[in-house]
């Protein structure tokens, strides 16, 4: 019943957070200097054509007018057509989706995996040098923003040790067998282990650049929590019944103490998502981000309206995702 | 026979002052020892170090812990920490944050007996009913699938005491038990402890600031004042007359539940003077 109802206000707080965005990105993309007309003449075009080219577009009419069209199309699921490729907005985005979603992930599970690893191991020898070279690695990965980690990881493991792939997401002459764009699901799902191996070799280095910065954010809560937890009387208890330190961390702390850390995951996850954009771009990922910059270049306005839209319903999505988590995890939070 | 022998046990805060001052106490197999003193005046500390539950600021200095007849303080970390947890266990003070919030109260009661003992969990299962039975917890098995925040204060407390006697040890450390209760509440787990104890002849050793208490439950008691034992005695003997003037006051100063309007009396300065002096030929007499 709980769980119906966070899900019923959480609709709503989804669809006003949408409206909210949808008005902010329409008329902020048309109130800042460039257009779309511009970048599809060659120089030299007359009044008349770029005259004729807007009323193509409808960019003639008044703004209001202009969203009000827009708006009566998303809500039918028109989201219009792209400007530079003449194609449905609503099909570039979702063919791109995956491999934003793969790659966000990807870094996430690398984040939560080495960030668990740091703060589980922090805790074991707590008061000791491995704790203090964990807090000063902690540090360093999380002064430095992803994107610079990106070009250290492109120098470490594409110049010096060519371990992986520096670009794209897939070796482009192999044949691709698949019939979703969920490449990294498919691949092991129908046992190319082949593709599979290729499509990780692609995702390893822009995914791990994305997640060093949150695996320090989360190492360092992570450890937080779990220090501040194993003083607690019920952990002395469990010591008193012939428990190692290791199994009374992973028995009885860490669940406790991961329960804020969960929080913190899903505001940076959606931090992370965000971090696609100039990743992508970086090792030349055909996501989501990648083509929102070229959207951006171009003014391809029906383009960038449509990928905003879906970042913010991904950001909604992935907080909702959290609460519920948090609920499953957190007894007390079941029945109430 | 003797089942807990400390020697000369001493404790201090790392690079600080002494918080155990050459302590020793005997606890016979089935007898319940009081440890009374005032706040500071290390009687959780005691029951902390037979346990192997010092907080990390704390080192030892000296001394033994015998358990048993084997020292405690010479075994390698995880043989200690199995054989207390096999033949020792703790009642906490406080019920409402001794049981962890994410797990049932089931495993938390069984968890011993299956993962340090090697019990099958049906066999521990069985075990956890009959227990929650004897501490009278109606609805045995809802209760086992509960979570404490389920629970009441005071069936918080029955079920940490059901757990304690769960591996049948041979020495339970209650650690203040009834501090953090209810008045009403106090009466029935004193009651409830001293009936178990009673049933499954274990050692008790039973820390508390409540003389009153000692004299419902205990055998014999030792009194501390600040690290020190100043007295040792069969409780018969101490509420007759005690020996040490420190624990005469100390008895002096309880207040009389019957008697009210008597007032509450300080321990003297005289007698705290002296006391302190006594601490400290204690000290050099120990360099």
């Amino acid at each position: 019943m709980a769980i119906l109802r966070l899900l019923a206000i959480r609709l709503f707080t989804t669809l006003v957070t949408l409206s909210g965005v949808a008005v902010i990105v329409f008329f902020v993309i048309r109130v800042v200097p460039g257009n779309p007309i511009a970048m599809m003449l060659p120089p030299g075009a007359t009044d008349e054509d770029i005259a004729r080219l807007s009323a193509l577009y409808g960019l003639d009419q008044p703004l209001v007018t202009q969203f009000g069209i827009w708006v009566a199309g998303v809500v039918q699921g028109d989201f219009g057509t792209s400007i530079t490729t003449r194609q449905p907005v609503l099909d570039l985005v979702l063919g791109r989706l995956p491999a934003t979603l793969e790659l966000s992930i990807m870094a996430l599970v690398m984040a939560v995996i080495l960030g668990g690893a740091a703060a589980l191991t922090g805790t074991r020898f707590r008061g000791g040098r491995t704790e203090g070279a964990i807090d000063v690695a902690n540090g360093m990965a999380l002064s430095v923003p992803d994107f610079l980690w990106g070009l250290v990881l492109i120098l470490l493991f594409g110049v010096l040790l060519p371990l992986f792939h520096i670009s794209g997401r897939v070796t482009p002459s192999l044949e691709l067998p698949f019939t979703t764009d969920f490449y990294l699901f498919e691949s092991l799902i129908r046992l190319r282990f082949d593709l599979w191996a290729d499509i990780v070799s692609h995702m390893f280095m822009p995914a791990l650049a994305l997640a060093i910065p949150l695996a320090a954010i989360i190492g360092q809560l992570l450890k937080q929590s779990l220090k501040e937890t194993m003083n607690l009387d019920y952990v002395t208890l469990a010591r008193t019944k012939g428990y190692g330190e290791t199994r009374v961390i992973l028995r009885e702390a860490l669940r406790n103490a991961a329960l804020p850390t969960l929080t913190l995951v899903g505001v940076q996850f959606t931090f992370l998502i965000g971090g696609t954009v100039i990743i992508e771009r970086l090792f030349s990922y055909e996501g989501l981000g990648n083509m929102a910059i070229d959207a951006v270049i171009n003014r391809d306005l029906p383009l960038i309206q449509g990928i905003v839209l879906l970042f913010a319903l991904i950001f909604t999505v992935v907080n909702l995702i959290v609460d519920l988590l948090y609920a499953v995890l957190n007894p007390r939070l079941r029945h109430a | 026979m003797t089942f807990l022998s400390i020697r000369n046990l001493s404790v201090r805060l790392k690079k600080g002052p002494p918080l155990l001052r050459r302590v020793s106490l005997d606890v016979a197999a089935g007898e319940v020892r009081g440890l009374v003193g005032e706040s500071g005046a290390g009687k959780s500390m005691i029951g902390k170090a037979v346990l192997g539950i010092l907080p990390p600021s704390v080192e030892v200095t000296g001394g033994e812990i015998l358990l048993d007849g084997t020292d405690l303080l010479r075994l390698p970390p995880a043989e200690r920490r199995r054989r207390i947890g096999a033949t020792c266990a703790l009642i906490p003070q406080d019920p409402l944050t001794a049981l962890n919030p994410s797990h049932r109260i089931g495993p938390q009661i069984t968890d011993r007996l299956v993962d340090i003992l090697g019990w099958t969990r049906a066999d521990a299962t069985a075990r956890a009913r009959d227990l929650l039975a004897e501490v009278q917890i109606p609805d045995p098995d809802r209760v086992l699938r509960a979570y404490p925040h389920e629970l009441s204060g005071g069936m918080r407390q029955r079920i940490l005491i059901a757990s304690a006697f769960a591996a049948e040890p041979k020495l339970i450390v209650a650690d203040e038990p009834t501090t953090a209760l209810d008045v009403t509440v106090q009466k029935q787990i004193l009651k409830l402890i001293a009936g178990m104890q009673a049933r499954h002849g274990t050692a008790l050793l039973f820390v508390t600031h409540d003389l009153g208490v000692v004299s419902k439950v205990c055998q014999r008691l030792s009194v501390l004042y600040s690290g020190m034992v100043v007295e040792d005695s069969s409780v018969t003997d101490f509420f007759a007359a005690p020996r040490h003037a420190y624990s005469a006051a100390l008895l002096a100063a309880t207040p009389k539940y019957t008697d009210p309007a008597a007032g509450l009396l300080p321990v003297p300065d005289a007698v705290i003077d002296a006391v302190r002096a006594e601490v400290a030929a204690h000290d050099r007499g120990a360099a």
